[in-house]
């Protein structure tokens, strides 16, 4: 009886379709979503000497679970966590302040240019991005050290007498983010600007605004999209960033991932590397629901 | 045209001077692959000897060798699951789980790579524990890139997808075709173009990446990214320059080749639309 049940909803479980669905699903589960939840684990564990316990107790037929909150009791006792958590965050918005005020009117200018000069311009934004991201970071190393070529520039013209200290600061480490990050923010910004109505621009300046009013009331509005998809895409691995720390910041540019590598390679210490990882998701999650639902309204857009 | 930015002086300076600040660097790194002196980054002198140090160099040629064989099984991989990915979530319709799907192929494009490092690797450790295997090396660096990958390609995949008109699908169907004809042979010649860039995307992406790649590197499985990683942590070394004006000038031919390509791709599909038109209208 049972099986005559169960039978054809097993077999109607193994469609074409459901077997298409279920390459991805799988693929995906097992890659992206399982070491998620497995970090959550280990950071409710703690470290003994060299293995990490765990938080599943399976004795006298009973399976306890014992959840470990000291790694996170710790990140919110010990100070530095707190300031570098802080800085990275105020580093990404920094960066993602500068990508903006120097992007836009690039973007701008690229959306207003002819045509055929547009995707010339478009492809030289795009041609350091194909390149090796981790050699451009390395090259700023030797514009802005000591006896960089910005230094040598600088006493060549008589500008200054002793070289400027400019590499392992924060300087250094922001025009490294802002370089590296400026053509995530210029593309969606060229995306929306390209799409601009110059007649609503005609229509403003006619009825008597002044450029400036005419840009902060029409063109930035109509914009906003690009604006909001460009600052969270600069903004969300800004926050992340390991490879520019590490080349081009100092001792005191504090940056998670850092902490992160350190906590991991350095102190061996996982469980407390997998609480730090948590935190820094959860810090993500709001940019990252921002960043979703933007892509849903685009697609609701797109069908309109 | 009046308004704030138009094809003003300030419009065409500001131009300018961003593209300078996007370009220095890599002109500082071709500059300097000829500088005679190592130490200093001061100009002494022409020469070619940083081209053939890097020539004998085995840690920068093996780098390099590793990190093109796993770009191209990670863009290759990529690509295929890429393609499951968008064809489910845009031709599929509703289905159970589609908002979790969505949501695990968006998660790697945002997620920082120290984050999809250390949980990748978390997990293998795990598995080697439970199972045995696998050990840590080219294979597990390919899982971790191919991830990355999927996420990007399903992006490009997805948006080709959207754009091509499912009509000829339908009509194929409507004609006798099974789905997987359907697939084969309208649905997949729609989307090459798109594959294509999907797969010089995702072969980028692994060719570049270095984070992911320290989480789970083995022995014998240092990519050129690593090899480079380490010695620019210590310093200025002139035979990574050489290094990177030749992977410049490769890519560059590419991308303006491609460029190319795609622009007269685009006006021969426009002469040609243009044509149908003028001969349905006789």
């Amino acid at each position: 009886m049972m099986f005559k049940s169960i039978l054809p909803r097993i077999h109607g479980l193994f469609t074409v379709r459901n077997l298409v669905i279920a390459v991805p699903m799988v693929w995906l589960f097992a890659l992206a979503a399982a070491p998620l939840l497995l970090v959550l684990d280990i950071s409710l564990a703690h470290m003994n000497i060299t293995s990490v316990s765990s938080i599943w107790h399976w004795a006298d037929d009973e399976l306890t679970l014992k959840f470990n909150f000291g790694n996170y009791l710790y990140l919110g006792d010990d100070s530095l966590y707190f300031k570098t958590y802080l800085s990275s965050l105020t580093f990404a918005a920094v960066t993602t302040l500068y990508c903006l005020v120097l992007g836009y009117p690039f973007a701008y200018f690229i959306a207003r240019a002819p045509a055929h000069l547009r995707s010339v311009l478009l492809m030289l934004v795009m041609l350091p991005f194909w390149t090796s991201f981790l050699l451009r970071i390395y090259a700023w190393k030797a514009l802005l050290s000591d006896n960089g070529v910005v230094n040598q520039g600088l006493a060549e013209l008589g500008l200054v007498s002793s070289p400027l200290h400019m590499m392992h600061t924060s300087f250094s480490l922001t025009i490294g983010m802002v370089y590296a990050y400026l053509p995530f923010m210029v593309l969606p910004l060229y995306a929306t600007l390209v799409k601009l109505d110059g007649r609503m621009l005609e229509a403003a300046a006619d009825l008597g605004a002044s450029p400036f009013k005419t840009f902060w009331l029409v063109t930035v509005p109509l914009t906003k999209r690009g604006i909001i998809a460009g600052s969270l895409l600069v903004f969300i691995p800004a926050f992340g960033e390991y490879v520019i720390p590490e080349l081009l910041g100092g001792p005191r540019t504090l940056m998670i991932a850092r902490v992160l590598w350190d906590e991991f390679f350095s102190n061996n210490d996982w469980p407390m590397a997998s609480a730090v990882t948590i935190v820094m998701i959860l810090l993500i999650l709001v940019p990252m629901a921002l960043f979703n639902r933007y892509n849903d309204e685009t697609k609701l857009g797109d069908k309109s | 045209m009046k308004n704030l930015f138009g094809r003003s002086l300030f419009g065409r300076t500001w131009l300018i001077a961003v593209f300078i600040f996007l370009y220095i660097p890599i002109v500082t790194l071709v500059v300097y692959s000829f500088n005679d002196s190592r130490l200093s980054t001061a100009w002494t002198g022409f020469t070619f000897k940083w081209y053939v140090d890097a020539a004998h160099d085995r840690e920068l040629i093996d780098g390099l060798i590793i990190s093109l064989k796993l770009a191209f099984m990670s863009a290759t991989l990529s690509v295929i699951f890429g393609t499951f990915t968008a064809f489910v979530l845009v031709r599929y319709g509703r289905f159970k789980g589609r908002g979790m799907l969505a949501s695990m192929a968006n998660a790697p494009l945002v997620m920082p790579d120290v984050i999809v490092g250390i949980s990748l690797l978390l997990m293998l450790v795990a598995m080697q524990k439970w199972l045995g295997f696998p050990e840590r090396g080219i294979g597990t660096i390919l899982l971790g890139h191919a991830l990355i990958g999927t996420s990007f390609a399903t992006v490009v995949i997805m948006s080709r997808l959207r754009e091509i008109d499912h009509h000829l699908e339908e009509a194929a169907m409507d004609l006798g075709c099974k789905p997987f004809q359907v697939f084969a042979l309208v649905t997949l010649p729609l989307i090459a173009a798109a594959l294509v860039s999907a797969f010089l995307l995702t072969f980028t992406l692994s060719f570049d990446d270095v984070v992911i790649a320290a989480f789970l590197s083995g022995p014998g499985s240092t990519t050129l990214p690593l090899v480079i990683f380490s010695r620019a942590r210590l310093g200025l070394d002139p035979s990574i320059n050489a290094v990177a004006t030749v992977i410049i000038v490769v890519v560059s031919i590419g991308v303006i080749a491609s460029s190319l390509y795609q622009l007269r791709a685009g006006r021969r599909r426009q002469r040609e639309v243009a044509e149908a038109y003028a001969q349905v209208k006789n």
